[in-house]
């Protein structure tokens, strides 16, 4: 009688975790396509991040700060003259 | 009894043969008859294990400005054995991709048996969008990596550049390409008939994405060097130049940049003798940059002050077969105006007083000869013989800098000798994050006296035109007959400068080199010094160094922290 018991026990904890395997497989896998759809969101930002700065690099350029120092706001080097050397 | 068992072994026997049968024919029947039937549902819902590409890592200027960054593309692709059975679908394809039928075909025909071909690789997304479009089967799309250079030709050398397929093929992109790689991860996906993902099903190993670069670089720097050196090599109509700015206390390469240089976006049709990085791989004689040196040695030895005299009259001497020269007829001058006037008898002379050893150690001690080691492929070490092997000679001619060789990177930290108080620093084209070694190879006083001789070279000598307003320069000019195929050419001249700013305390080191001028001038002090003149003013302006000449101070208000106005 009692080994009748074990042995029924230990077939339902066998099915229990079968049926955990089966979900917790069902679970990693959905998480993994939500993982994959976040990576995916990601790229595309990253894309466009990579982009941007691309893009900032080409405003920022060396050449173009200083020609629009000059032509827009008129700006230049100043002279020894002009320079107030401030000393501790 | 015998009759019943016979005929159950024989009906026994009869059940088995025929269930063998039964499973041979099945087997038949799934192997060859209904192959392709079973083959085409099997690739049409299949767990495949795929690639996941790794992000290359960026490549940044010390501020932080990207060099070289990596942005994701598509690459399209085909199976082949799909795409055959498409033959009616071809002529529109091949039209999307911009190709002649006949290319397409040309690509498929003899691959017909493979199940993998690039049709056209890294294509803009709305290209590929339009092609996934067409829904041709077989065909489909694959995530690859193309990288872009935003600072373009002016840092082409440096950072150098990737093939198609992502790997270095140059520059730091070879010397740090396990690092910048990362690794690709892998993962297990459904795939439909036509090749492209419906599902994710499980990671395998997840990607591992390649490490940022930040270099030792000033990009700003970088392009003024280039800009400035672009300019002087067109105006001389010279065959090429470098330049090597670095940071003498840290060891760090500032700016480096050559001519000619290339588009590293666009390279098609491009000689890869432009992909060259002249400044650490090309090797020449430095001529009177080297005389510092000597100078050096000789103040080491004990033998020689700054003020100790050599006569270098009649401006001429011979050793043996050969006749060393200088341009005018000096007398009797000391050891500084040696290097002012760059007198090439006067350092022979002095050469000649010093033990070949004592002299030697020295070329040896500021890097000639050895591998500078900053981290760029194929750094040259140059050539320096065995004082053991000098002849008077040799030993005379090496004194002003013929018979040995350096690149433009080795001559410019060799320079910073004299700007460190005669500590030379190991190079890095890395930002450094610890302060560099140091290793001491003159003695402090030794290392001034011959700033002291460099400056006098600026204010008053042969390098005047080196000269920045408001700034003391110390440097010295080189004008190097090059080494043709028979013996050294007349008319064919290498221009250097090499120097430091400000001289009280130098902060910045410079070599220029401009490779065969062919414009009439072609002195260093004409064709290089200039150059350095206009990269050291801008690079001292961006870099906030306070000026240090007196002059400077006289037209210069100076204020102290307690507000009173001194002049």
């Amino acid at each position: 009688m009692m080994r009748l018991a074990t042995l029924l026990l230990l077939l339902l904890l066998v099915l229990g975790s079968a049926l955990m395997v089966v979900k917790s497989r069902q679970d990693s896998r959905r998480l993994f396509a939500q993982l994959q759809s976040a990576q995916r969101t990601a790229d595309r930002i990253e894309e466009q991040w990579g982009r941007l700065q691309l893009e900032q690099a080409t405003w920022a350029t060396h050449a173009r700060i200083v020609e629009l120092a000059h032509e827009r706001l008129g700006m230049r080097v100043p002279a020894p003259a002009d320079i107030v050397l401030v000393t501790p | 009894m015998n009759g019943a068992s016979t005929m159950r072994r024989r009906l026994l026997q009869g059940v088995f043969l025929a269930s063998a049968l039964v499973l041979a024919w099945r087997s038949v029947d799934l192997m060859l008859l209904r192959k392709d039937f079973l083959q085409d549902r099997g690739d049409a819902r299949s767990l495949r294990v795929v690639e996941i590409p790794a992000h290359r890592g960026v490549i940044r200027d010390r501020k932080g400005e990207p060099l070289a960054i990596s942005t994701p593309v598509s690459s399209v692709w085909a199976n082949p054995r799909q795409l055959m059975q498409a033959r009616n679908q071809w002529p529109v394809l091949a039209a999307v991709l911009g190709m002649k039928p006949g290319r397409l075909a040309a690509i498929l025909e003899p691959r017909r048996r493979r199940e993998f071909v690039y049709l056209k690789r890294h294509v803009p997304p709305a290209l590929a969008a339009r092609v996934m479009a067409l829904g041709v089967p077989g065909v489909a799309l694959l995530r690859e990596f193309r990288r872009y250079y935003p600072a373009g030709e002016m840092a082409a050398h440096v950072v150098g550049f990737t093939n198609v397929d992502d790997q270095g093929q140059e520059g730091l992109e070879l010397t740090f390409d396990r690092r910048l790689r990362g690794e690709p991860g892998l993962k297990q996906v459904i795939k439909d008939g036509k090749g492209r993902v419906i599902e994710d099903v499980e990671g395998i190993r997840p990607m591992r994405r390649g490490e940022d670069l930040v270099l030792s670089i000033d990009r700003r720097l970088q392009y003024l060097a280039y800009r400035e050196l672009q300019a002087a090599v067109s105006r001389h109509q010279a065959r090429g130049g470098s330049l090597v700015l670095l940071d003498p206390h840290s060891g760090e390469v500032l700016a480096l940049v050559n001519q000619p240089s290339f588009n590293p976006n666009n390279r098609s049709g491009l000689k890869s003798e432009y992909f060259r990085n002249r400044a650490v791989t090309d090797l020449v004689e430095p001529g009177s940059t080297i005389k510092p040196f000597t100078i050096a040695a000789a103040l080491e030895s004990g033998d020689w002050t700054a003020q100790s005299l050599v006569d270098t009259s009649p401006g001429s001497f011979a050793i043996g077969r050969h006749r060393i020269r200088d341009t005018h007829n000096y007398g009797r001058i000391s050891l500084a105006d040696v290097i002012r006037k760059s007198s090439n008898v006067g350092a022979s002379k002095i050469a000649l007083s010093l033990e070949p050893e004592r002299l030697w150690n020295m070329y040896r001690a500021v890097g000639f000869g050895q591998i500078p080691g900053a981290g760029f492929p194929g750094e040259a070490a140059g050539h320096l013989a065995d004082w053991r092997d000098w002849g008077e000679v040799e030993q005379a001619t090496i004194a002003f800098g013929y018979g040995l060789s350096v690149s433009c990177l080795q001559l410019a930290r060799a320079y910073t000798v004299f700007a460190n108080g005669g500590l030379l620093p190991a190079l890095s084209v890395l930002r450094r994050e610890q302060p560099a070694s140091l290793q001491r190879v003159m003695s402090p006083l030794t290392a001034r006296a011959v700033l002291r001789m460099l400056e006098s070279v600026v204010a008053s000598g042969t390098g005047r035109r080196a000269a920045v307003a408001g700034y003391r320069v110390a440097g010295k000019t080189g004008t190097v007959h090059k080494l043709g195929r028979e013996g050294y050419a007349e008319d064919r001249y290498l221009s250097l400068f090499a120097g430091m700013a400000p001289a009280s305390a130098p902060r910045l080191v410079m070599a220029v080199m401009i490779d065969e001028p062919r414009s009439g001038e072609y002195y260093g002090g004409v064709v290089a010094a200039p150059v350095f003149s206009r990269v050291m003013r801008e690079s001292l302006r961006l870099l906030d160094i306070p000026p240090d000449a007196p002059e400077f101070h006289g037209s210069t208000r100076l204020v102290s922290l307690g507000g009173e106005v001194k002049s």
